[in-house]
């Protein structure tokens, strides 16, 4: 198992992604953003999180114009797996591989602390190892997370099972820390293929931190 | 030489939580005139040309493709 792992300038949860997919057995190997080509045998190409370009502009806006974002839409479009992670999504969203976009936090602060998020649909790679309903506690670290889409798009991300996991309180109720539409915390893309998501499973690798429900997400990516 | 100047703003029905926040602190200072309040970005673009119709082109294709998102943004542009 192949992860190459983005790095633009202003990136700065590499090295957690790397920890946690090494944890799990992977090969890492981190990629920077000048580079036009990405490596052959990757299996999971990660867009890490971060701050990429300052957030200059919006967050992720810059970066979809770095010369290895070319490499990662053909290896996206020919069915590469690909997993944007906080600014990692933002960076997808803003490429077009990925409905949606990320706004300002309804509160308009910067919110860091972990946040229970429920698994709305599991018939995915990357959530194959969970069930629908799941709940897992997981770090969220952002100040634009709050996902927008409209209503036919959403209705789109329902009938499609792209909805991957929303934001809710420990048993499972309602509860939204960013005014996302319909609580939203990630998604994929049509194929299933593509997926994005605001919270950092790479950060929930140890009970010792907090909380280690990463795990069972990210292993989701392996053969089992 | 022309100028171009972009606003950019989140799309009518897009919830503008800056804009909200202001207009409660407008309205706390007796500001009670205030119906809405959105907040936008001006990016200042001073173009080495000197067509109009071409600026006018050229800075629409910057907005669709950089200056703003159109999932939850519009803009406008001005040229002077």
């Amino acid at each position: 198992m192949k992860v190459s792992i983005l790095q633009f300038p202003g990136t700065n949860c590499e090295y957690d992604t790397e920890y946690a997919f090494k944890k799990l057995g992977a090969d890492t190997e981190i990629i920077w953003h000048k580079s036009e080509t990405i490596p052959d045998n990757t299996d999971l190409l990660v867009v890490a999180g971060g701050f990429s370009y300052g957030d200059y502009l919006r967050s992720g806006a810059i970066a979809k114009f770095s010369p290895v974002m070319k490499a990662v839409t053909t290896y996206a479009n020919n069915g590469g797996k690909v997993l944007g992670i906080c600014n990692g999504f933002q960076v997808l969203t803003e490429a077009g591989l990925l409905p949606g976009a990320l706004k300002r936090n309804e509160g308009l602060h910067f919110i860091s602390k972990h946040h229970h998020l429920k698994v709305q649909n599991s018939d995915n790679i990357f959530l194959k190892e969970l069930s629908d309903g799941d709940i897992v506690n997981i770090p969220i670290a952002h100040h634009d997370g709050n996902y927008y889409i409209d209503d036919a798009g959403l209705q789109e991300l329902e009938e499609n099972e792209q909805i991957l996991l929303k934001y809710t309180d420990a048993s499972g109720g309602v509860q939204n820390p960013n005014g996302s539409v319909a609580s939203i915390a990630g998604v994929c893309n049509k194929n299933k293929n593509v997926f994005g998501l605001m919270p950092h499973p790479e950060r929930a690798m140890e009970v010792v931190l907090g909380s280690d429900d990463g795990v069972n997400m990210l292993k989701g990516f392996f053969e089992s | 030489m022309i100028k171009a100047i972009v606003n950019v703003y989140l799309k009518t029905g897009v919830l503008d939580s800056q804009g909200k926040a202001v207009h409660h602190a407008l309205d706390s200072l007796g500001f009670n005139l205030v119906e809405d309040v959105r907040i936008g970005k001006q990016i200042v673009l001073q173009l080495d040309e000197t067509d109009r119709e071409k600026a006018m082109s050229d800075v629409t294709k910057m907005c669709e493709e950089l200056l703003a998102n159109t999932v939850i943004e519009d803009y406008n542009i001005e040229l002077v």
